[in-house]
């Protein structure tokens, strides 16, 4: 089916609209002639409501999403997204209330956070939770932003150092230098784990913390995290934990227990909170009881029966208006009391084992990076024997043409040509099979008729694209003559 | 096993012969053995219409806009959302995709933001407008942070008084490892002149905002003069259904323009999901932080949709980065698009009018109320600060039993304006709603 839909503006006509607006219905005010705008407005379309409903529906069948197919973006977590939970928040209770309406007034709205709290500290092992940041990034900062706090607090301030393996996201080293620290890279060890020599030589009185993704970002659960832990809280720092990976830990074990003073929680990847096509997400985050007075706020506290919110008294702030994605956090409590515990523990159970499943079937083909039981997501090298024109970026797009969506690619940067597979929990082991089917026939062309995989994809809406026209010369808004322009050549 | 899982007992038991492990649980062994497989405290599991009736309940004790008159407003607007907007941001192709990273299967959320950018660049008049902030405040601060970037030493931010609290707020919290110092708002009564002033050549950015916590709309034309004078940027807060009237950050010479895009079809919900605009000059462009979608060809030459200029974002460039920001607003960003879209120019020049025409209608009829006045402040757009004769908490409980949720309690921001209350009006609420408020508040 042909898809293809010209930009938004080219469908625009003088004189249409898209909503019926009613009449003022009172007595006319003169508007501030001095303070009006002057350009009538120029750069807004004039569409009706048909042609906007057929353009954005037409757009969105140039998607891949979960719901046509396996999405295996390894430290995403695209799992299922329920549809009871899109019914939940958009409930005339939670979607329709304002945030800043007397507290009486939305008691039902502050149980479900403050209940939220209690369950996410519960299933982490630690003693308080706070909702308002509005991704895993926003979760690291405060997170930081509170080692910080804490640090100065005591009177110790020569720790201006955060520690990060190389095997981190990049959000951890950019949050860290947004808080004004500098970051060290720690070594990753020959079996995946931080490497605690590298680590012991670089840790001291300058650092605040570290930042360590447990289960790691190449799907291995560290083995050495209580020495980890010992070694920088010897040293006098603290321990963050970047909950991105927590999929494969819900009831399997608590981060607080094994030395985490602090982690965030993505309600958007654990917590099947969709994804949006980039967000809105949610960075929860818990920490131990002695970092809780330094937590952003608003938190909800129970008092005498009614549900109040407070700020806490050494508090970094708040790092957004009002309290948070709450639309997010009806999601995500839904999913959370729908499973309970053991549905909680099934879900990374079934993630790991998925997991496990994709690795030895494909580890002969693939090399793995670590060759070590994995967690949710299992990281393999895109080097094909017999095939050395391929590229990782040729396999991932010749996955398009079988159907699925490509595994993270590139990522992490510690390993060469790497491709990280998270299937997560809600995939089908036929699903599974069919994937496993497809990266076997793709490394047999790779061989046979690389051409297959350089061109690839064909069956998708557009065929490779330029990217480095669009760097050279950015057309970042709907501009007629450039796009013109753009398209002769 | 829950119902979102669709491996049987017999295929698990294949998956893990294949694997080589005798059950699950030994896929677990580097966890230590101690701290493995803890109790979970947590309530018992319920069925999906059980969940829908405790949601209900939890969702029916709360006062709703759609069953109360609300003239709540203080940086989140009760507006009318047309009901395309939610059917298409229900459409799993755009809310259950993840962020573009394979632009080939992409292409209508690239599409999609490539509009929203060009969609807010044109109601601002700005150059570039990036794919989204987590809301209004954290796209000021981050704004602040790039101007700190862009003027090199300079590090003081002037801060007019009259912006929304709760951003001066999130700019403190972004900023405090920083070394930066922040100014202008010490005195709540202080005017936006008397901000300016405080603009020098350490200043690196003045951030004002129009219209005003307090709902004034300020000719800023001379104000950004001033502050371009002294080399530092203006950075300028905004309201995206004011823009439909008044004078936009392009035409004041704003460096840099921010606004809370919630008024653009997303509903209140207690708060968020909201989206942050955020946009520049050309000149900042490539300081900017967050995703940009850029247009380009594809093999065959036909149009298509990228991320670009991603060296500035923190997957590459990790420390270096403009910023940590990964995910963003991005379906909430569809949904102001949509939302725009509909409206086009008439419709939403036509919001705007609703919100100024009964705004100034309410004003008038709460003035004329014995022991009320509406405070002389200049030229408002949908808000308005009235001194009220009684403590404002004691009001608004007495308009929630009428059935109105009453304005935003000024008494702890801007203490010396007494018991005062700010009022929004929206096209939301209709010439019978406004003359309920008036009567409960004269009775």
């Amino acid at each position: 089916m042909h898809t293809y839909e010209p930009p938004i503006f080219e469908l625009s006509s003088p004189g249409k609209i898209g909503a019926a607006l009613p009449d003022a219905g009172v007595p006319e005010t003169e508007l501030p002639a001095h303070l009006l705008r002057d350009d009538d407005l120029a750069g807004l379309p004039e569409i009706s409501e048909t042609e906007v409903v057929r353009h954005f529906t037409r757009i969105s069948q140039r998607n891949f999403c979960i719901d046509t197919g396996m999405y295996p973006l390894g430290s995403c977590t695209m799992k299922y997204n329920p549809k009871i939970h899109e019914d939940a928040a958009r409930l005339p209770g939670f979607a329709f209330i304002h945030p800043l309406q007397a507290e009486e007034t939305v008691q039902g709205a502050l149980q479900l956070t403050y209940e939220l709290q209690n369950i996410l500290a519960e299933i982490s092992g630690f003693d308080q939770v706070c909702l308002q940041p509005a991704a895993g990034a926003q979760g690291e900062f405060a997170g930081i932003l509170v080692f910080r706090a804490y640090h100065l607090d005591r009177g110790d301030d020569q720790r201006d150092e955060v520690l990060c393996p190389n095997s981190a996201h990049g959000t951890n080293p950019a949050t860290a230098a947004m808080v004004g620290f500098k970051v060290v890279e720690i070594a990753t060890d020959s079996r995946g784990n931080v490497d605690l020599a590298d680590l012991r030589a670089k840790v001291g009185p300058r650092t605040a913390g570290l930042m360590l993704t447990n289960p790691n970002t190449l799907g291995l659960f560290d083995e050495n995290v209580h020495e980890v832990a010992k070694i920088v809280h010897e040293a006098g720092g603290l321990m963050y934990g970047d909950g991105a990976n927590f999929n494969a830990i819900l009831g399997i074990v608590k981060p607080g227990d094994v030395g985490f003073d602090f982690m965030h929680y993505n309600l958007h990847k654990t917590f099947t909170t969709p994804h949006g096509g980039g967000g809105p997400g949610c960075g929860a985050v818990g920490c131990k009881e002695f970092l809780a007075d330094y937590l952003p706020g608003p938190i909800v506290a129970l008092k005498e029966g009614q549900y109040t919110r407070h700020t806490p008294v050494k508090s970094i702030g708040r790092l957004k208006a009002f309290k948070g994605n709450f639309g997010m956090f009806v999601r995500a409590y839904t999913y959370i009391r729908m499973l309970g515990a053991a549905g909680l523990r099934s879900v990374s159970e079934h993630a790991v084992l998925n997991a496990n499943y994709l690795r030895v079937n494909l580890d002969k083909i693939y090399p793995v990076a670590y060759d070590r039981t994995c967690m949710h997501e299992v990281v393999l090298q895109g080097k094909i024997k017999g095939a050395p024109s391929v590229h990782t970026l040729d396999i991932a797009k010749r996955l398009i043409d079988f159907g699925f969506h490509p595994p993270t690619v590139y990522f992490p940067i510690s390993v060469a040509e790497s491709i990280m597979i998270e299937p997560t929990e809600t995939e089908s082991k036929r699903n599974m099979d069919a994937f496993i089917d497809a990266m076997k026939q793709i490394a047999h062309e790779a061989v046979e008729n690389p051409e297959l995989l350089h061109a690839a994809p064909t069956t998708a809406p557009v065929r490779r694209l330029d990217e480095a026209t669009a760097a050279r010369r950015p057309i970042l808004k709907y501009d007629q003559a450039a796009i013109a322009a753009l398209l002769s050549k | 096993m829950s119902h979102y899982i669709s491996i049987t007992e017999s295929e698990r038991a294949e998956m893990l012969k294949a694997i080589g492990v005798a059950d699950v649980a030994e896929l677990f062994h580097d966890v230590p053995a101690d701290l493995r497989f803890p109790t979970l405290d947590l309530p018992a599991a319920l069925a999906e219409g059980e969940m829908a009736r405790e949601l209900r309940r939890l969702s029916s004790k709360n006062s709703d806009v759609l069953n109360y008159s609300c003239f709540l407003g203080a940086g989140a607007y009760n507006h009318f959302i047309p009901a395309a907007v939610d059917s298409l941001l229900r459409r799993s192709e755009f809310y259950t995709a993840y962020t573009p990273y394979q632009p080939e299967i992409s292409q209508g959320t690239l599409q999609a933001i490539f509009e929203y950018q060009s969609l807010m660049c044109g109601l601002l008049q700005m150059d570039a407008a990036n794919a989204s902030h987590y809301d209004g405040a954290t796209a000021m601060a981050e704004g602040a942070i790039m101007a700190i970037s862009a003027t090199r030493n300079r590090r003081k931010i002037v801060v007019a008084p009259s912006v929304h609290p709760q951003y001066r707020g999130v700019l403190r919290s972004y900023t405090q490892g920083l070394g930066v110092t922040i100014t202008g708002d010490e005195n709540p009564a202080a005017s936006v002149a008397d901000a300016a002033a405080l603009v020098d050549n350490e200043t690196a950015v003045f951030i004002v905002q129009s219209p005003d916590f307090l709902g004034v709309l300020h000719d800023l034309k001379p104000v950004a003069e001033q502050i371009h004078a002294a080399g530092a940027l203006l950075l300028m807060v905004t309201n995206p259904i004011a823009l439909g009237l008044f004078q936009t950050p392009g035409m004041v010479g704003a460096d840099i323009a921010v606004m809370e895009g919630q008024p653009l079809g997303i509903p209140l919900s207690f708060g968020g999901p909201y989206v942050g605009v955020f946009s520049c000059t050309e000149k900042l462009l490539r300081r900017m932080a967050g995703r940009l979608v850029g247009v380009t060809t594809d093999l065959n030459g036909q149009l298509g949709y990228v991320l670009t200029l991603q060296t500035r974002e923190q997957h590459i460039r990790r420390e270096k980065a403009t910023s940590n920001i990964c995910t963003n607003q991005g379906l909430m960003a569809l949904a102001a698009t949509i939302y725009t879209s509909l409206m086009g120019k008439t419709g939403l020049r036509k919001v705007a009018e609703l919100c100024y025409q009964r705004a100034h209608y309410a004003a008038k009829a709460i003035g004329n109320l014995a022991g009320y006045e509406v405070l002389e402040q200049g030229a408002f757009f949908h808000e308005f600060v009235v001194r009220c004769p009684r403590p404002v908490a004691e009001i608004t409980q007495a308009l929630h039993a009428q059935g109105i949720i009453g304005g935003y309690d000024l008494s702890k921001d801007y203490p010396h304006l007494g018991n005062a209350m700010l009022i929004c009006v929206t096209e939301q609420n209709t010439k019978n709603d406004i003359d309920q408020l008036v009567a409960v508040l004269g009775g």
